[in-house]
């Protein structure tokens, strides 16, 4: 057994267009913690149950966004061995050196043809989640604030050249295809879900107009009645709902899809399966989309395909 | 609690309703003067304007202010909106209210990103 290699999504740096106001969101709405502002006034928040510094940054910007998503993998080794793979494969990359990032070793820094920068590093400070180590309780208070949500979960990134970033994560990084949305013609991939783990996507790519876009980054909460809480909180808060709560048909997660205070779309999300790199992809034709997005209602929400960030 | 992201904090006190007409399709609602144009038509179920982010990221309620005066309210992403969008009144529903009556034209679409096999994503 093992999850080696690339780890799991490790943290995600999204533009603002009121810094303040979104921290507030990200901190009382969402319910994350927040650990931390570095000189270039950037903020620095982790969910209750990430053993990690952080993994949710936000950056004052006049445009909304991503930044960058960065991965973590198990060791120094294992950073060289896959930058020297992507240098193989025709990837350019670059250092990132340690301490850019509060708590964060040195990072290794490329593009993907979908316009995306993707990072890996293998350091970052375990500040722990708030319990010992030995004999811990199974919450802190932090897990009853807000949304609060267990962990950052992964992102669903929009471009062109989808088979292009897929090849990457799939040939060099080692993440295998879960599920896929394709076109009319039974080839043509509208959509890939990807995993370097045991979950149904770690990261996941959808053909967008526009190259670099961000559709959501998501958040991991335990349970469907969670979902429905998290429901209630955006009401109650104003936040912009998109879709939801429903349950997706592609990856069998309850969801609710909505916005931060810069139109960043977000999720939260609980359940789904449990994933094996042996077990064959499951596939959606683009007629039956509308079930894959929306069991529930079986409704193609027109936002799906055409709101970015 | 927050206030919501479509109303401008501290004008509770003074709410009045003005008229606001898309052009497009004669649809008009009664929007107050303390929320966006966005959030007043979608509000009270109209359509026209199309609903995305309603935080001034994604462009897609993005409308030709016609006639009458408006406010901005919040900012908007400048990937969508220039300087120059500004200065004619090209701005994004989400994030203006109306001060009086008010006519706009779409400019916004929900574009479709599904392409056709063997045609590039555009």
């Amino acid at each position: 057994m093992g999850i080696n290699g690339v780890l799991r999504p490790g943290h995600a740096q999204i533009r603002v267009l009121n810094l303040e106001e979104d921290a507030k969101f990200y901190r009382e709405v969402l319910g994350l913690e927040e650990v931390g502002r570095d000189a270039q006034d950037r903020v620095y928040f982790k969910a209750w149950d990430e053993r990690d510094h952080h993994s949710v940054i936000i950056r004052q910007a006049d445009k909304a966004g991503l930044d960058f998503f960065g991965f973590k993998v198990s060791d120094n080794a294992t950073l060289n061995k896959l930058e020297a793979d992507l240098n193989a494969y025709g990837v350019k990359t670059e250092r990132v050196p340690a301490g850019e990032l509060l708590a964060t070793g040195e990072r290794v820094r490329f593009t993907v043809p979908t316009g995306h920068v993707i990072e890996l590093y293998a350091e970052k400070k375990d500040v722990g989640n708030g319990l010992s180590y030995s004999n811990p309780a199974p919450w802190p208070a932090q897990a009853e604030k807000g949304i609060a949500p267990t962990r950052m979960d992964h992102a669903l990134l929009g471009g062109g050249d989808l088979d292009g970033s897929r090849d990457i994560f799939i040939n060099v990084l080692g993440f295998y295809l879960t599920e896929e949305v394709v076109a009319e013609d039974g080839k043509t991939q509208i959509a890939v879900w990807l995993s370097c783990s045991n979950k149904t996507h770690d990261i996941a790519f959808v053909r967008a107009p526009e190259d670099g876009k961000l559709h959501h980054v998501s958040y991991w909460i335990d349970t469907w009645e969670k979902v429905l809480r998290a429901a209630d909180l955006m009401s109650m808060n104003h936040v912009p709902v998109d879709i939801g709560p429903t349950r997706h048909g592609i990856t069998r997660g309850a969801t609710i899809y909505a916005f931060d205070r810069s139109g960043n779309r977000f999720e939260t999300f609980a359940g789904g399966y449990i994933s094996y790199p042996d077990m064959h992809k499951l596939t959606w034709p683009i007629e039956h989309l509308p079930e894959g997005l929306d069991y529930a209602q079986r409704k193609l929400h027109e936002t799906f395909l055409t709101v970015f960030s | 609690m927050d206030v919501p992201a479509g109303t401008a904090p501290g004008k509770q006190g003074a709410v009045e309703h003005v008229v606001v007409t898309i052009t497009d399709t004669n649809e008009n609602y009664r929007c107050r003067t303390d929320e966006s144009l966005l959030t007043g038509m979608h509000r009270l179920g109209k359509r026209g304007i199309p609903v995305g982010c309603r935080g001034g990221g994604c462009s897609v309620c993005k409308v030709q202010v016609i006639a009458g005066a408006y406010e901005q309210m919040r900012p908007m992403s400048r990937e969508y909106v220039s300087e120059e969008d500004l200065a004619q009144g090209r701005v994004l529903a989400c994030c203006v209210r109306p001060l009086e009556e008010v006519s706009v034209a779409v400019i916004g679409k929900l574009h479709k990103s599904i392409t056709r096999p063997g045609q590039p994503a555009a």
